[in-house]
């Protein structure tokens, strides 16, 4: 009788931890998509083509985890007042939000570079979009292979 | 982690004219992406920074947007081209309307 009982009392507790788990991972189902990206590149510059090349995303091939994803780009430009970089957007096509980072250069950032840390919830492209000051647009795509995610768990 | 996000600067404190350096920066925070939930099912709020910029002598030269995607304790790093002496500002603009500041001197020989 006390076996069982004991039996019983593991039962709940497996079931218990299961239920926590499921909440836990829940959130992560509702992932963006490419057509996410794009809707949001879209919402920024409308229907502009962007050409590829000048821009350099510096991503890991293989993340281990997706919690903290070293993120670098650059982009090739003079930096003067007349040739410089106004603004570089970052998204990714698999995370629950499309958006990482944004960033707003000016002449006298002296090169258009930076660096950051991202989350990533699974393996997914990362999307970059570069506006010059002369108004053309620049884009760059790199995949990121992600062992362990890193979103809502 | 309810203590203060403290922010952490590193900039050359001299530089000759025209060179361009490199800024690092890092802030305690845990930017609460909004997309977890707690035991009990309920999400728990969104609460990030959400703007970062850099300004020298009292002119952005940098601005950062960051969304819940970006990492806890966010790292960031950017150049600046320095042209005279005088004082970096930074700023961390938090969701619940905080504002972080570090200041950090520059000498240009």
């Amino acid at each position: 009788m006390a076996q069982r009982a004991a039996q019983t009392r593991r039962e709940t507790l497996i079931a218990g931890m299961a239920s926590f788990a499921a909440a836990a991972i829940a959130p992560s189902l509702a992932l963006a998509d490419a057509a996410a990206v794009e809707a949001e590149i879209k919402k920024l510059y409308g229907d502009r083509k962007a050409e590829a090349g000048r821009i350099k995303l510096d991503v890991p091939q293989i993340a281990e985890n997706g919690l903290v994803v070293p993120i670098n780009v650059e982009v090739e430009s003079p930096m003067t007042a007349a040739d410089h970089v106004k603004s570089v957007h970052v998204f990714a096509d698999g995370n629950p939000l499309p958006g990482i980072v944004s960033y707003k250069f000016t002449p006298e950032s002296g090169r258009a570079a930076a660096s950051a840390r991202m989350r990533l919830a699974q393996t997914q492209n990362i999307i970059c979009i570069a506006e010059m000051a002369d108004g053309k647009l620049f884009t760059a795509k790199s995949e990121v292979k992600v062992t362990i995610g890193g979103c809502g768990g | 982690m309810s203590n203060k996000p403290t922010p952490r600067v590193r900039v050359p404190a001299s530089a000759k004219k025209d060179e361009i350096i490199e800024i690092k920066t890092l802030i305690s925070h845990e930017m609460e992406s909004g997309q977890r939930r707690a035991a009990d099912g309920k999400t728990i709020p969104r609460k990030i920074i959400n703007t970062f910029t850099a300004a020298f002598n009292g002119k952005v030269f940098f601005e950062a947007t960051w969304h819940p995607s970006v990492s806890a304790n966010p790292y960031q790093s950017m150049f600046f081209r320095a042209s005279e002496s005088g004082e970096f500002a930074f700023s961390w603009k938090d969701d619940d309307g905080s504002v972080y500041e570090s200041k950090a001197k520059l000498t240009v020989a």
